[in-house]
């Protein structure tokens, strides 16, 4: 499609898009008449800069339901994410929007080379995390053969990897780097096994990750972005040429930000990731502000697609971890800390990588009066909390119990997280 | 009867414990018993001394986190089923010894515990006729 068509339709589907919000959204309403904007001022895919941001913020303050633009019986699916302080991010999904990302998805597949051959198996968590389902729609939808391994058994997976001689899979990267270790362990290589496509994502990664997973797992790899607020897997993907990812931006349209003056940046330059989604029908998000740090390039690809491309995610401006492919926060952590008294309202947060899997440490200092001479209370004083932020996270984080005054105060900005990652 | 037992919690890392040492050691406090329980990441150095409510003020003074509790220590005999006899006492009366250290003098232990129910002690005490020892008496051994 070329460039004028693309921005045509984009330009028909705001339009209907603004629409939909204006009547059924009030929150979308009420910022679009406090800017004096009707539908009727949205034409062409140019006025979207007349239109008003949405933030992650945003879905916070509406929970749980209130930027759903179709009515509850149009749901047919809830998705959400982690929030910070306890309201998570809830996605509601209309029949169409499923629709839309089975295809979405099925783009990402078939550009990394999958076809109704391939046996795939997807090692996504399932559940509430779109990453699992979402991977596995786009696979279906290609016709190849899906597993729905989801995560945990490495064992059974790579047995199953063995044994069905499957030859693709989508997981995390670092889940990638643990598999490729884990199967190593047990005396196999890469020839005993058939994988030859892999579609990570989930977590930012490197180059560097890259071409060792292509080297241990014998297969090429490409990247796989999405975010659960906008649909999941599937907003953007690699190509064979692995120069950026493809955004299907006929359904999300992408514009890059100057975090700070929300001025829309050319292509080439670097700044915050914004999203409209254009055909969405449950949760319709307006240059929903995703915190991600990239740039955009314009051209005809080597592979000939015509679509806007974004490059790696350079990182984020806000200050969110992704660790083990969950968004965590650390006002989450804090949350949970100063709700206990046993603990002083300071902590550390230390995230490394061991092995080919993030770690999350978590240290807090014991407040005096909590501090007991009998192990088993410490031991139990230290489950409650790693318990705590287990549910919170929904990751678990390793607690280590400090003595009071040991975590370093600084005056100022202090430092809360350390993370040891390197993602060169 | 009882007696107190001041205890503080050590981040694992090495010279710690000898800093906390340092302390009482500078106000010239006296060591009677002293064990250190530990984990993988901290530990819990529990002391008995000649002068409890002066080695804990001056930790307190030094930032360190110490706390007293109670404990009760019993003379014995050295020999293991002497040591049996005692902590038998405990388990028929549904109390539970949640941790012990000891020291012997002679042919003479002294086993210092931390039971489950303090409150009841006194009456074991006297029911199996078992012999305390108070600070005072421990610190002219």
């Amino acid at each position: 499609m070329g460039r004028d068509e693309m921005s045509d339709l984009q330009g028909k589907r705001l339009h209907k898009l603004v629409e939909l919000v204006y009547h059924n959204v009030p929150f979308y309403r009420e910022k679009m008449q406090a800017l004096d904007l009707s539908p009727e001022d949205i034409r062409s895919i140019e006025d979207i800069r007349k239109l008003p941001f949405t933030t992650k913020q945003d879905l916070r303050d509406n929970y749980p339901v209130g930027l759903q633009a179709a009515a509850q019986s149009e749901i047919v699916r809830i998705h959400a994410s982690s929030g910070t302080t306890g309201n998570p991010t809830v996605v509601g999904y209309t029949r169409r929007d499923l629709e839309i990302w089975s295809e979405s998805a099925a783009r990402a597949f078939t550009a990394y080379g999958v076809t109704r051959d391939d046996v795939f198996s997807v090692g996504y968590g399932y559940g509430l995390f779109t990453g699992g389902l979402g991977a596995h729609y786009g696979v279906e939808y290609v016709g190849a053969t899906v597993i729905p391994t989801s995560t945990g058994n490495t064992e059974k997976h790579l047995r199953l990897l063995r044994d069905l001689k499957v030859t693709g899979i989508a997981c995390t990267p670092s889940y990638a780097l643990y598999l490729a270790e884990a199967m190593e362990k047990r005396g196999m290589t890469a020839d005993d096994i058939s994988l030859r496509i892999g579609a990570f994502g989930a977590e930012p990664w490197t180059e560097k990750m890259r071409q060792e997973i292509e080297s241990r797992l014998g297969l090429k790899a490409y990247n796989l972005y999405g975010l659960s607020e906008i649909i999941g897997p599937g907003v953007s993907y690699e190509c064979e040429c692995k120069n950026g990812s493809h955004i299907s931006e006929d359904h999300f349209y992408p514009e890059i930000v100057d975090p700070e003056t929300l001025e829309p940046l050319p292509y080439g330059t670097q700044g915050e990731l914004v999203f409209t989604t254009l055909t969405k029908t449950g949760m319709p998000l307006i240059r929903y502000r995703t915190r991600d740090l990239c740039s955009l390039m314009d051209g005809k690809c080597g592979c000939g697609r015509t679509n806007v491309r974004m490059t790696r995610i350079i990182g984020r401006c806000d200050d969110m971890l992704i660790i083990r492919g969950i968004n965590v926060f650390p006002s989450q952590v804090e949350s949970v800390i100063l709700e206990m008294p046993e603990f002083e309202p300071v902590y550390l947060m230390v995230v490394d990588r061991a092995g080919c899997l993030d770690t999350l440490q978590v240290q807090v200092e014991v407040r005096r009066d909590f501090i007991s001479d009998e192990l088993g209370e410490m031991l139990r004083l230290r489950k409650k909390l790693a318990d705590r932020l287990k549910s919170v996270l929904s990751i678990s984080a390793d607690v280590k119990l400090m003595e009071p005054g040991s975590i370093s105060r600084s005056e100022g900005k202090s430092v809360r997280v350390i993370d040891r990652r390197s993602l060169d | 009867m009882l007696i107190k037992q001041l205890s503080v919690f050590l981040e694992n890392k090495s010279g710690r414990l000898n800093e906390v040492l340092d302390i009482l050691g500078r106000a010239d406090i006296r060591i009677i018993a002293a064990t250190v329980a530990d984990t993988s990441e901290y530990g819990i150095l529990r002391l008995i001394t000649t002068d409890t409510a002066a080695a804990y003020m001056e930790l307190k003074n030094n930032q360190v986190s110490a706390q007293q509790s109670d404990v009760v220590a019993i003379t014995c005999d050295s020999s293991a089923a002497d040591f049996a006899a005692k902590i038998s006492c405990f388990a028929r009366e549904g109390l539970s010894v949640e941790y012990m250290y000891c020291f012997s003098v002679g042919d003479k232990a002294f086993l210092i515990l931390r039971t489950s129910d303090n409150a009841r002690v006194p009456e074991l005490v006297s029911r199996y006729g078992l012999q305390t020892i108070t600070e005072h008496d421990l610190s002219l051994l």
